[in-house]
């Protein structure tokens, strides 16, 4: 009887994130607000049923009522959640809240399955995390003196690198934390943040030759702290961030043509003087010729998507704890494996509707402040997708970048949390002023 | 503070750039779909693939069977859900169908993932996954051909070695004998007594891919391309006059039991395997050209075969003193050759230079005998040319007309081959070799067999060729 409900179950939990995704997409095509809060409200049903109904998998096949617990309290978190959230913002963006919600979801399944420690600890720090940067919309409109301040972020952030280089914790060969009274974060996470707030506070401010050499000089700095760390991933990001941000803020194709070239070239010098880069490309071109040492994560990491197949094994039928640090980096490969390629891919496609989305509350900002913030923070979120997802199946080289929401890890669910807060800011602000406007409109036609 | 005019093109921009991310997404998702529904079974079919193992739960091993659908494997499930893997042929197929119950071997490992794969149909197999009834495994077929394994296994008899015959044009292995062997069958009850320290057979080690031998004298064909590629115009006036020992200063190299040739051309003491001959030709040998010979003959490397192998060794370097190069002449010294090995250059000249990748499974079909996937021949490209795969072959087939082959001389059909007795160690017997292919005008089958401790390879290894040579034109 188990396995009838394991078998059906995942076919159930395809079919239901299946609809999931195809509403996200489907929210674009319409304007007519009542429907989108439908569609909203389908997908909220959903994304309930599907954590209910993989909890249930979750619990029959480990037989531990601690689960039980576990999965009531985090129905009560993201109700709690979705329902604060309506309440304190009536203007926030529904499909935004929803797919954070839902990809956390996924990350407490997932993440159940491999451990449950880690998964507690993981669903408490989302709630901080939640409750904390539930406020961030309410500030951004109150206190908006944000813009004027672009050094403080871009000389705190190197600052903040820096730090991390010199007496951070090494981790799989890379320094990328440092431990404060006994809790360790990643720096390089909130720098994201701050990064993008500098590069917009300076374009806004003027994106004459002058400041944009200058403002140059220091994203190099960023990005060439980053590669000492070894931290490829975030420099890479960084990097990417900088020059969309460049070209967004003054549509020059020459500073964007010559960007990537520079980048290429820095890429070469650095396959040429770097050890550790040189490892991880090899480990990508032939992972096969040394499959005990470098090519043994990401060769471990397509045998569990390969077994694994477009449906997946099912819930604990598969072997994802044999991928080193499978909880972090390689998270999709563990939820391909079990859950299936099919779902995987609708994670993926649910993280390029965030994207999307961010480029839609970027396009509809008048400041060039807040539109440069909407991109750039979109631009951190789906390249930190496309490095994971893309290292994980072998796509590109393996960088070591955690899945947003998804992926264990404090300090990437901390600044994730942040960037879509902001985000959510930008979007209220933007709806309370065309709301205001629009009182006025019909208040002075009536 | 003074702010700029907002760059009026910034909306265009970005959507240039979301662009640019969908479509990179876009490959990626390409990517994704191509690798899970075309590589992931190649992929995933490997030995640091610990998820395989998990399959034997759901799953039914299948059936592992001849060319002509014999069943060379089973599984026999009992009443109590228990599972016994069942070996018709006992020690027959022993080393090449190899065993799955202590770690994995021979076709058993290499075909792990087919036949722990169902593909029966969907409906069927929704229906046993919620029943909790197993899938039948698919059933792999193999190029083995059971009545030729029997007829090589029967001429090698009790002696230790190996007959391993392949088509040369496919590829496909039709036959590999390795003795001594085991009963797979009671595999579980010998086991202590074949991985016991005092035991020194290596019933287990199957010598036909991984047993390494030195070549004797069917290295010559390697020597005599060599000398032909640094005289193209004048090797066949070359002469020797053989008094059944060469001498050059201290050392002497004798022919076997000190015959003595007389006057040998080139092809003449091929035939007649003549070491003198061999071994003062190849004092003039450039040995880098040698080195890179045997590079493309694809010693000191890996095989383009997807079983276990060891790889053949040749270590004589420019630097090799006159003692060395006289003894790798002929096939002594320390070069190690597998029977694999041999049979593939065997083959390549057989094909006029081209070797194809000698394979063991036809295909993997599901238990109703449906085909789900077919291996077709593959070249491995070019060993050597045409016209020197031509040379050799006529020196091969002069062997049997007029010298050392003499036991496959036959009026029903024609080889080409040669002989060899290699010295392995001081007064022990010599192993046998032969190595050849029929017919010699349009090859259609390549047998090479060692006998360990046999003797003369005209007159051991021969005719146990013979005997499969016999089979293949009367089957």
């Amino acid at each position: 009887m188990i396995n009838v409900i394991i078998e059906v179950s995942k076919y159930l939990l395809i079919l239901m994130v299946m609809i999931y995704t195809y509403l996200n997409f489907s929210y674009f095509r319409h304007q007519d607000f009542r429907k989108q809060d439908r569609i909203c409200a389908y997908q909220n049903i959903l994304m309930f049923l599907l954590h209910f109904a993989a909890f249930v998998v979750l619990y029959l096949k480990a037989e531990d009522d601690r689960i039980v617990l576990l999965y009531l309290a985090q129905a009560v978190f993201l109700i709690a959640y979705l329902v604060l959230y309506r309440l304190f913002y009536r203007n926030r963006s529904g499909i935004l809240i929803n797919n954070q919600c839902m990809l956390l979801s996924i990350g407490f399944i997932i993440l159940t399955r491999l451990s449950f420690e880690k998964s507690l600890r993981q669903f408490l720090i989302v709630t901080v995390a939640a409750v904390v940067t539930l406020l961030i919309p309410f500030i951004m409109d109150h206190v908006w003196q944000i813009s004027g301040i672009p050094w403080v972020y871009g000389v705190g952030g190197l600052i903040l690198l820096a730090v991390v280089w010199m007496i951070g914790n090494n981790s799989f060969g890379a320094q990328l934390s440092i431990s404060v009274g006994g809790v360790s974060f990643q720096p390089s996470e909130f720098v994201k943040i701050t990064f993008v707030f500098f590069v917009a506070a300076m374009f806004y401010q003027s994106v004459n030759f002058k400041n944009v050499a200058v403002t140059t000089a220091v994203a190099a700095a960023h990005v060439l702290i980053l590669v000492l760390s070894k931290d490829l991933g975030s420099a890479l990001i960084f990097f990417v961030t900088y020059l969309t941000m460049l070209f967004v803020a003054t549509s020059n194709w020459f500073y964007l043509v010559s960007g990537l070239l520079a980048g290429c070239g820095a890429s070469m010098l650095a396959y040429r003087l770097f050890e550790h880069v040189r490892t991880r490309v090899l480990a990508w071109q032939n992972p096969w010729a040394d499959i005990d040492n470098r090519g043994y994560q990401i060769t471990q990491s397509l045998f569990a998507i390969g077994t694994g197949g477009w449906f997946g094994m099912g819930l604990y039928c598969g072997m994802p704890y044999k991928i080193p640090v499978v909880g972090k980096d390689f998270v999709f490969a563990a939820i391909s494996e079990e859950l299936g390629g099919i779902f995987a891919l609708c994670v993926l496609l649910i993280c390029l509707g965030c994207f999307l989305q961010f480029m839609l509350v970027a396009g509809k900002m008048q400041a060039m402040f807040y539109k440069l913030i909407a991109f750039g923070m979109g631009m951190v979120y789906i390249l930190q997708v496309f490095l994971t997802v893309g290292g994980v199946i072998k796509f590109i080289p393996s960088t070591g970048v955690t899945l947003p929401f998804v992926s264990y890890g404090g300090s990437s669910i901390f600044s994730m949390f942040i960037v879509f807060g902001v985000l959510q800011g930008l979007y209220i602000l933007k709806k309370d002023d065309e709301e205001d406007y629009e009182e006025r409109y019909t208040k002075s036609e009536g | 503070m003074k702010k700029d005019i907002p760059n009026p093109k910034a909306n265009r921009s970005m959507l240039v750039v979301a662009y640019l991310i969908v479509g990179i997404f876009i490959c990626m998702i390409g990517y994704f779909g191509y690798f899970l529904q075309v590589r992931s079974d190649s992929v995933i079919n490997n030995s640091y693939n610990a998820r395989l193992d998990s399959f034997a739960n759901r799953v039914v091993r299948g059936e592992i069977l001849g060319s002509g659908g014999e069943v060379l494997a089973q599984t026999q499930v009992h009443e109590d859900g228990s599972e016994q893997r069942i070996y018709p042929y006992g020690s027959l197929f022993a080393h090449v169908v190899g065993y799955s119950d202590h770690g994995k071997t021979g076709l058993e490992a290499q075909a792990n993932f087919y036949l722990l794969s169902s593909h029966i149909n969907l409906a069927e197999k929704t229906m046993n996954e919620l029943s909790d009834i197993k899938n039948i495994g698919d059933h792999v077929v193999t190029t083995l051909d059971v009545g030729m394994q029997q007829v090589a296994s029967d001429a090698l008899g009790d002696r230790k070695g190996v007959v391993l015959a392949l088509e040369p044009d496919t590829g496909k292995i039709l036959a590999m004998v390795s003795k001594p062997g085991y009963d797979p069958n009671t595999l579980a009850d010998d086991w202590d007594a074949l991985i016991s320290g005092d035991n020194t057979e290596a019933q287990l080690l199957n010598r036909a891919s991984q047993g390494l031998y030195p070549p004797g004298s069917t290295f010559k064909y390697i020597t005599m391309l060599e000398y032909i590629r640094e005289h193209p115009d004048d090797w066949r006036d070359f002469s020797y006059d053989c008094d059944g020992h060469y001498e050059n200063g201290d050392y002497t190299i004798s022919c076997y039991h000190g015959n003595a040739h007389g006057h040998q051309t080139l092809g003449q003491a091929f035939a007649n395997s003549c070491n003198g001959a061999f071994a003062s030709l190849g004092l003039t040998l450039n040995l880098d050209g040698l080195k890179t010979l045997t590079d493309q003959m694809l010693f000191n490397t890996e095989l383009p075969v997807s079983f276990a192998y060891s790889r053949s060794s040749f270590a004589m370097g420019s630097d090799a003193d006159t003692w060395e190069i006289l003894q790798t002449s002929i096939g002594q010294g320390s070069t190690q050759v597998t029977p694999l090995h041999n049979a593939m250059m065997t083959a390549a000249i057989a094909n006029g230079g081209v070797l194809m990748k000698p394979y063991l499974i036809d295909h993997v079909e599901n238990v109703l005998g449906e085909e789900v996937k077919k291996f077709l021949p593959a070249s491995a490209g070019s060993l050597i040319t045409a016209e020197e795969a031509g040379i050799l072959s006529d020196g091969m087939r002069m062997v049997v007309t007029e010298g050392t082959g003499s036991a496959v001389r036959t009026d029903a059909y024609s080889v080409a081959g040669k002989t060899g007795s290699a010295e392995f160690e001081k007064n022990r017997e010599t192993h046998a070799w032969f190595t050849g292919f029929a017919p010699a005008e349009d090859p259609g089958l390549v047998v090479t067999v060692i006998v360990e401790e046999g003797g003369s390879g005209g007159k051991v290894a021969a005719p146990i060729a013979r005997a499969v040579f016999d089979y293949y034109f009367t089957r």
